[in-house]
């Protein structure tokens, strides 16, 4: 079985996107002679030439506005934000724009865009290099923003992203692109909007994307030394959600908690823990839901502090612990 | 009219061969439907307004009387496959790329028959198969918008051009420096056309900007920035021939600035503190359409009746567009998020 | 064509407006764009000017609240005649755009009795027809989860509710009040409907049939029924009934085939030593099934004696319970209906039940010749967590042997 990283596996799937559609480039900051602040683009500007790997000035703003003009105009762009903090410069075209375009000319055009949004912290970058903004856009209809957590599905969800005819922001959480795992050669997609149960358990479920997946996994298997059987959900698309998969996992493993990145308060887990509360698997419940989030504070240079203000292994260990064992 | 420049349009042997080319490059048919349209502009807002001032319509609007020849003039000699993006004040750039008055209307009265089927409404029509990437309810929104089109237009080989229409109010947006700066270093085939109409809602462009002409700013960005007198025709389409065969010949981008006015308030609320009577007046006196009608009669090319004749032509198209909207079909609110995505999520 | 003058929409959300001065009076000659009155509005007041040129009349000055859209004055041109009343109504109602109101948002009575409880806690006790209030909670602050549900389950469930019957409402709504009388359920019918349903629902049921010929069977029970002893009232001490045979036939054939005498369990299969064997009895209003226990050691005619006295004592409800629980097998026989072929459902916690048909007489070839004989069905229905197929064939087999060679239930 072949092995890429994260970020090969997303250089791999911007290569063939545009090996087989004319239409698909690419945009953004140094991701040209550059490779891109993370290197996934690495040398595409010397395989696709530089009309096709399109080095911006440096603003965000008009470069998202431009992406969504090409996009309205036939082309298939794909813009790469070098932090997804400085999407903040774009919201106007992502969310006044891209997003309602389509739904305010009454559905006559549609706008094939794609953001591409490294994202989270763990890298010392601070705090307007840091943030986990996936909530902030998942917010807004007309929009559809993925979080794979594998290479497997970096690759498969960013070529899906690709063939989507609405805008996707896809976040890059920055941890995950050195990781390795199997990444098939020929091109597949990875559906927007499914979550995977990545590991099956009986005692609680876990719902979380991106790099808490991993973190997950970690605590599900110190658990399972203690009898605590964890059953791990990648969330994988912010939206759409995947409400039937968290659903069916909770109506059987009768407990729920959220562990996401991103600041606690108004986040994906407020989501996923309204969605069960509102849901058939409300009555299966046997303890409340438990959300493990970001601190409520911008993310701290320290690294002492940078790790206190994200969830971790051992802080998920001890929360899912808490929740089967019943001592909170 | 989306006529294409490449077939040579016929003279009119009456001219003068010292004839200024807007007169001598356009025949006399494609120069009566220039005034026609302006005229359906005219009339399509006044309509508009009347309905709104009588509470049949929702929402708000923004007239664009007193701006015609600058939104037809630029629009009269555009191919279907060019785009334009639109602002706030669009209606006439949408009569101009070629929109019908009816689709309009029913758009403004929130119907389904309506261009964007009432989702959209005054500030949003739009209507992509002619290449208008819609008005935009945002300041300097189109701005990159249309850059982008312009680039889609580059790497698919087209000699297309994509018109770029914004305010002087946008002209101090982020978007409209990043945009500019784009085009430019990419010689992308966009026409900046600033519709300067003095203000942006209520502060007048000397209050909002440091320089005299939006104009000025053009050279930072290393294009040609033209001022024309945004009331005449003559002077904004002859601006805009040179530009379009600038852009369409691979030479890049163009800042054309309109000089003109609007002589109704920003939006329908507005109760047009910041200016005086006086300057209104002195502006209708220079009412871009008597002017062209006299134009015409000058050169020749038709005479008061004519003229006449030609305004009347549009009263039928109006009242026909304004009834064919009120019978128009009102959206059921099972369709709210009907749209919202092309590929329906789950 | 006189021109009209209408109180002017100027704010989006504004219905209404004042005049609160008219800068001109009837019969003046205006000009286009002159001030003719100002408005009040929630924001600010509005100067209004001339749509036309001409002589105004009808001044409307209410000094009230007036509807957008109202004719307020018209403006004549020269040698035009003053009309006595001019029309109010705007043309079409902005109202039109009817919004069809949502459902109202239902009042969420708390039905909370200061009582914690998880979810599933509250539904569990609710299916069992529990009252939480009887339940000590184990969770933290007192909670009650499943598990305390779960634990109390055994005290509260004599009389559990069978599925069917949570919610009876539904089922009564499908019928006209007064086509039917309801008779409320008693214990013995409850416990079948949950015994039953759990056996259904639980055990993986598969079934075999065999076509036993009872010819000599019938002969020898004649011979028997014939030289039975009389005992004090001149009454035959026995009559043993083709069911007496069966009984002990299965018994027999559950000791050749000891892997078919099994009771499932999860803590790992119960191999029986001995053939109890539950015997189907209807009573008035269900059944009971009373179990002859070690029938293998007993002969025909005490199992069939024992076997009159537990269909008796069935019949009157008066059986102690460990007369009917526990088990290895069980038979049913609705032979006697005429009932030609069934299957039966697992009579928990036994392995396998024994369907008995009538005897019917049939052609049968026998060396190419037809030739009548008395014929009986059965079905064997397996729990086939315990009993497999083929061992549920060599049980039937077993049995159809003894019934069809009596002589070997001597060995």
């Amino acid at each position: 079985m072949r092995e890429l990283s994260f970020a090969q596996a997303l250089n791999e799937a911007l290569a063939q996107a545009m090996e087989t559609d004319p239409r698909v480039f690419i945009m953004g900051e140094d991701i040209g002679v550059y490779g891109g602040a993370f290197g996934v683009t690495g040398d595409l500007v010397h395989r696709f030439g530089e009309d096709r790997v399109i080095d911006t000035p440096i603003a965000e703003l008009g470069g998202a506005g431009a992406a969504v003009g090409a996009a309205l105009a036939g082309s298939r762009p794909i813009l790469e934000f070098q932090f997804s903090d400085f999407a903040g410069l774009a919201i106007e075209q992502i969310v006044n724009q891209a997003a309602k375009i389509r739904y305010m000319l009454g559905g006559k055009t549609h706008v094939p865009v794609v953001f591409r949004m490294p994202s989270g912290s763990g890298t010392g970058a601070a705090a307007q290099h840091s943030q986990s903004l996936e909530a902030w856009f998942g917010h807004v209809p007309g929009l559809k923003v993925i979080q794979p957590s594998t290479p497997h599905d970096a690759k498969g969800m960013l070529l899906a992203a690709i063939e989507d005819p609405d805008p996707v922001l896809i976040f890059e959480h920055k941890l995950l692109y050195k990781i390795k795992g199997h990444v098939p050669e020929e091109q597949y997609l990875v559906p927007i909007g499914k979550a995977a149960v990545v590991r099956a358990g009986q005692h609680a479920t876990v719902v979380g994307s991106a790099i808490m997946v991993h973190r997950a996994l970690e605590a599900a298997e110190i658990l399972a030394a203690e009898g605590i059987d964890i059953e791990v959900i990648d969330l994988r698309s912010i939206r759409p959600i995947d409400t039937a998969t968290i659903i069916a996992s909770v109506k059987k493993t009768t407990r729920l908690c959220c562990i996401y990145e991103g600041v606690k308060t108004l986040g994906i887990g407020a989501e996923v823990s309204a969605l069960i509360a509102e849901s058939e698997a409300f009555d299966y419940l046997d303890a409340p839901i438990m959300r493990l989030g970001g601190a409520e504070s911008p993310i701290p240079y320290s690294p002492i502090l940078e790790k206190a203000a994200v969830p971790q292994t051992d802080i998920i260990v001890a929360a899912l612990r808490n929740l089967v064992k019943g001592q909170s | 009219m989306t006529s294409s420049p490449k077939k040579p349009a016929p003279r009119t042997p009456v001219l003068h061969p010292n004839v200024r080319p807007f007169y001598a490059q356009h025949s006399p048919d494609e120069l009566k439907e220039a005034l026609r349209r302006m005229h359906l502009v005219r009339k399509f807002e006044e309509t508009a307004e009347d309905s709104y001032i009588r509470g049949l319509t929702h929402g708000t609007m923004h007239l664009s009387i007193g701006q015609e020849a600058s939104a037809v003039g630029t629009t009269m000699s555009l191919r279907k496959t060019d785009y334009i993006t639109s602002t706030h004040r669009g209606h006439g750039h949408c009569i101009g790329k070629g929109a019908e008055a009816k689709y309009m209307f029913a758009e403004f009265f929130g119907k389904e028959e309506g261009y964007c089927r009432g989702r959209g409404g005054s500030m949003h029509i739009a209507d992509p198969e002619s290449g208008n990437l819609g008005a935009n309810g945002i300041v300097g929104g189109g701005l990159p918008i249309a850059v982008g089109a312009a680039l889609a237009i580059k790497q698919q080989k087209r000699d297309d051009v994509a018109v770029c229409f914004f305010g002087d109010g946008a002209s101090n947006e982020g978007a409209f420096h990043e945009s500019l700066n784009m085009a430019a270093i990419w010689k992308l085939p966009v026409i900046f056309v600033c519709e300067n109409n003095g203000y942006g809602m209520s502060v007048s462009t000397k209050r909002s900007m440091a320089v005299a002409n939006v104009a000025d700013r053009a050279p930072a960005y290393n294009m040609p920035g033209v001022i024309v007198d945004g009331n005449n025709m003559a002077d904004v389409v002859e601006a805009m021939m040179v530009a379009t065969a600038r852009a369409r010949g691979g030479e890049g981008p163009t800042l054309i600035e309109c000089k003109t006015y609007r002589t109704r308030g920003h939006s329908r609320s507005d109760r047009n503190k910041y200016r005086t009577k006086e300057e209104i007046e002195e502006w209708k006196l220079r009412d871009p359409i008597p002017h062209f009608v006299n134009e015409l009669i000058s050169h020749g090319i038709l005479d008061a009746t004519e003229a006449d004749t030609i305004e009347k032509s549009v009263d039928a198209e109006i009242k026909a567009g304004f009834d064919f909207a009120v019978a128009g079909t009102n959206p059921t609110p099972q369709s709210l998020t009907r749209d919202v995505y092309a590929r329906e999520i789950v | 064509m006189a021109i009209e003058v209408i109180l002017p929409k100027v704010d989006m959300d504004m219905s209404t407006g004042i005049i609160s001065k008219w800068h001109v009076s009837n019969g003046d000659g205006v000009k286009k764009g002159q001030l003719l009155f100002e408005m009040e509005t929630d924001k600010s007041a509005i100067e209004i000017e001339s749509p036309a040129e001409g002589t105004i009349g009808n001044i409307v000055n209410t000094g009230a609240a007036t509807a957008i859209g109202a004719i307020v004055a018209m403006i004549y041109s020269s040698g035009e005649k003053l009309q006595e009343t001019v029309a109010a109504a705007p043309v079409i109602a902005a109202a039109e755009i009817k919004v069809e109101t949502a459902q109202p948002i239902l009042n969420v009575t708390a039905n909370g009795t200061g009582l914690r409880a998880t979810p599933l806690a509250r539904r569990m006790a609710r299916q069992h027809n529990i009252s939480l209030d009887k339940i000590k909670g184990s969770g933290p602050r007192g909670r009650i989860v499943s598990e305390d549900v779960q634990n109390h389950k055994p005290a509260q469930a004599q009389n559990p509710v069978p599925a069917q019957a949570q919610n009876p409402d539904a089922t009564l709504a499908l019928y006209k009040p007064g086509s039917f009388e309801l008779v409320p359920l008693d214990g013995m019918r409850r416990t079948i409907a949950q015994r039953l349903t759990l056996s259904k629902q639980t055990i993986p049921h598969f079934y075999l049939s065999s076509t036993c010929d009872l010819s000599q069977l019938l002969e020898i029970r004649e011979r028997i029924n014939a030289k039975a002893p009389l005992d004090a009232d001149k009454k035959p001490v026995w009559k043993l009934s083709i069911n007496d045979y069966i009984i002990k036939a299965l018994a027999l054939a559950l000791q050749q085939v000891p892997a078919a005498n099994v009771t499932y369990t999860e803590a790992g299969i119960l191999h029986h030593h001995t053939s109890d064997v539950g015997v189907a009895v209807s009573v008035e209003g269900g059944l009971f099934t009373p179990v002859l226990r070690s029938a293998e050691v007993k002969t025909l005619s005490q199992i069939s004696i024992e076997m009159k006295d537990l269909a008796a004592r069935a019949r009157s409800r008066k059986l102690q319970a460990s007369e009917y629980q526990g088990g290895t097998t069980a038979i049913s026989n609705l032979g006697m209906y005429g009932i030609e072929q069934f299957t039966a459902i697992i009579n928990p916690p036994q392995a396998t039940i024994l369907a008995i048909g009538a005897g019917t007489e049939q052609f049968v070839p026998v060396n190419k010749l037809p030739v009548l004989k008395t014929m009986m069905k059965c079905t064997l229905s397996c729990d086939h967590r315990a009993v497999d197929g083929a061992v549920g064939a060599a049980l039937l087999q077993a049995f159809k042997e003894r019934v069809e060679e009596p002589a070997l239930m001597l060995a």
